[in-house]
């Protein structure tokens, strides 16, 4: 969901480009980290752990925890929260330590 | 090879205000963060500040951010962004990593202004998505401009805390309560009392005992504790809620501090290990200085403050600017470290500064 | 510890003994502001806000607020300046059964003119209803509407803000 009016903050960027989330396209704002377009259409688990395999969300939101770790454009282990969305990005849900790592 | 008089590490509100000032005695400044913005978490501070006119009380966080920016650039100090820093070599080497691989400055003087890490708690659920730091959610509404949330439960009532929930209100989240361990509210009760005729409820002796859901956070489980803070065995109760937030206090981040070999104290008030300094900021390596919340975690108005006592104190160092700046910005520091939530953060200064004196007697 | 610390609201004892609240005898004469700040906590642009000298923080800026009775005109001037939102001005005897409560709001929707509300208490809870009369916006009160709504008149020290569970606003 996204703050579109907010009482200090004016009105914000609309939505510009779009990304594909596993193959699905959704709205972004050009330059907003990835995680935030995925938050403002409802995603909120963007990997599964290696061990468990349990579900991870954003924990920290500025680049420090790596629990928004997804495959951005075939680029496993990428941190969401810090890297800025474009028009056309592919991003899918990393399981793991993502395809093309050391344990593939 | 890159060559600067004074480096500063971190972008945020003390290494911005420590650069303008060392800029203004006239050293050559170069900045750096890891970040692609500078400021900090200054930029999601919507709230007006507190303070004295001299600490621009009254105004907005973003926008002293935005004059801070603003003097930087008129000073001609060089921001670098989107390089974190790697280490520091005893020789005044920083280096860091760019796109293009890692590359070194080296420079007279260091002035380290990492800021802080959010801590966390562990509890059942703890790892479910819709978990995260009060901090995660204040950069998703107020930089971001996506709620991560629609139904949140804080937990800790220190200002933080208190005033990301005020702002998730203001988001337009609703925060079902929040969670207070301890017996009594932590931070201001001005920001408690806007909370509170929000219609925000307030739980003190109260925690999270366990978050609840399939995938993601659908509920939680408060449990009240007892003056041992443990929990009260039947005192249960749950509330829907598709989100926790934490506000548990932070840790300074020292690890550049400990690579360029400062020696460390622990002062638990000032939130943990934290590099000795002398009221200058000068650390026991006499070539680095710390400011902001790597010198104990404090409000980003005292993080300003910290920032242009370090800069006018790096810069004479160096030979450069007047003597006697530094008089005034420590008693704008003494005004905000006194009354009843500052007076124990002056008192860990001091005790910082006694230790101080005896590690390099 | 006291009850603000625990509740997160001033009760009516420790309301009664802050220097910023005007005597009951000043509430008869007029609108004037109620400061509630009660913490020793450093912070003083209400001092600057106010054109008429009647608010005095003094040298110590973690000194509570303490308001001048026969100064304060009751102008508002001061209660989008206050960073912790805690100034409010009365005026008790704004027609003879209503009084006129005026208080910092920040959040979407603003209330209209004319609006008709639930008004809320310190502790968030429902005391009346009330008509809103003004709602003050612009650039020197920086974001910071002031929203005055006519109560009755008993309950001019009760009412602090209006209800904000008309909907969730602002997010789509």
């Amino acid at each position: 969901m996204r703050v579109h009016e907010h009482p200090i903050l004016g009105q914000s960027e609309p939505e510009s480009i779009s990304i594909y989330f596993d193959g699905k396209p959704i709205p972004a704002v050009e330059g907003e980290p990835i995680a935030a377009a995925l938050i403002a259409a409802g995603v909120r688990v963007l990997r599964h752990t290696e061990k468990s395999g349990r579900g991870r969300g954003i924990f920290c939101g500025i680049g420090r925890c790596n629990d928004c770790k997804m495959i951005v454009d075939g680029v496993p282990n990428t941190r969401t929260c810090v890297t800025p969305a474009h028009d056309g990005m592919r991003v899918e849900t990393q399981y793991g330590l993502g395809r093309g790592s050391c344990h593939e | 090879m890159n060559k600067a008089q004074i480096a500063v590490i971190g972008a945020g509100p003390a290494g911005l205000s420590a650069a303008l000032e060392a800029a203004r005695a006239g050293a050559q400044v170069t900045v750096i963060d890891e970040n692609r913005k500078p400021g900090g978490q200054l930029f999601k501070q919507i709230h007006k500040f507190f303070g004295s006119r001299q600490h621009q009380a009254g105004t907005r966080g973003f926008a002293i951010g935005q004059g801070l920016l603003r003097d930087c650039e008129e000073l001609g100090v060089s921001v670098q962004l989107g390089y974190p820093a790697l280490g520091i070599f005893p020789d005044g080497r920083v280096v860091f990593n760019t796109a293009q691989g890692v590359r070194s400055l080296f420079a007279q003087r260091i002035i380290l202004a990492t800021g802080a890490n959010e801590n966390n708690l562990y509890f059942e659920g703890s790892d479910l998505p819709g978990v995260m730091t009060a901090g995660a959610a204040q950069t998703m509404i107020n930089e971001h401009r996506v709620l991560p949330g629609q139904r949140v439960l804080m937990v800790g009532t220190g200002n933080v805390g208190l005033i990301i929930s005020y702002q998730l209100l203001q988001a337009g989240a609703e925060v079902v309560a929040l969670v207070e361990a301890a017996p009594q509210i932590g931070g201001y009760a001005v920001h408690a009392s806007k909370l509170r005729r929000a219609g925000v409820p307030i739980y003190t002796s109260r925690t999270i005992h366990r978050a609840i859901g399939e995938k993601t956070v659908e509920g939680v489980e408060l449990v009240a504790l007892n003056e041992h803070f443990q929990p009260v065995p039947g005192t249960g109760e749950i509330l829907c809620a598709d989100t926790v937030c934490m506000a548990v206090g932070l840790s300074p981040m020292v690890e550049l501090a400990a690579l360029a070999g400062c020696q460390m104290t622990h002062i638990p008030a000032l939130g943990g290990t934290i590099p000795l300094h002398d009221k200058n900021l000068c650390t026991t390596n006499p070539m680095v200085y710390v400011a902001g919340d790597i010198a104990g975690v404090e409000e980003a108005s005292t993080a300003i403050e910290e920032g242009r006592l370090a800069g006018i104190a790096a810069a004479r160092s160096l030979g450069l600017g007047d003597d006697g700046r530094q008089q005034a910005v420590q008693e704008r520091l003494l005004a905000l470290r006194s009354g009843e939530f500052g007076a124990k953060r002056q008192q860990a200064k001091e005790d910082i500064l006694r230790t101080f004196k005896e590690a390099m007697a | 510890m006291t009850y603000v610390r625990k509740t997160g609201y001033l009760c009516s004892e420790e309301l009664a003994n802050l220097p910023g609240v005007p005597s009951e005898e000043r509430l008869s004469r007029g609108p004037v502001a109620v400061v509630e700040c009660a913490q020793n906590i450093p912070c003083n642009p209400c001092e600057d806000a106010c054109p008429r000298g009647a608010i005095t923080v003094g040298e110590e800026i973690t000194s509570l607020p303490s308001l001048a009775g026969d100064r304060c005109n009751g102008c508002g001037l001061c209660v989008a300046r206050c960073p912790g939102l805690a100034i409010f001005t009365v005026h008790r005897d704004y027609t003879e059964t209503t009084a006129l409560v005026s208080f910092p709001w920040e959040y979407l929707p603003l209330p209209q003119q004319g609006e008709r509300v639930p008004c809320v208490g310190r502790d968030g809870a429902y005391r009346c209803d009330g008509i809103v009369q003004r709602v003050m916006t612009g650039k020197a009160l920086d974001a910071t509407a002031v929203v005055s709504v006519e109560v009755p008149k008993e309950y001019c020290m009760e009412v602090r803000a209006i209800d904000r569970g008309r909907g969730i606003h602002g997010a789509r």
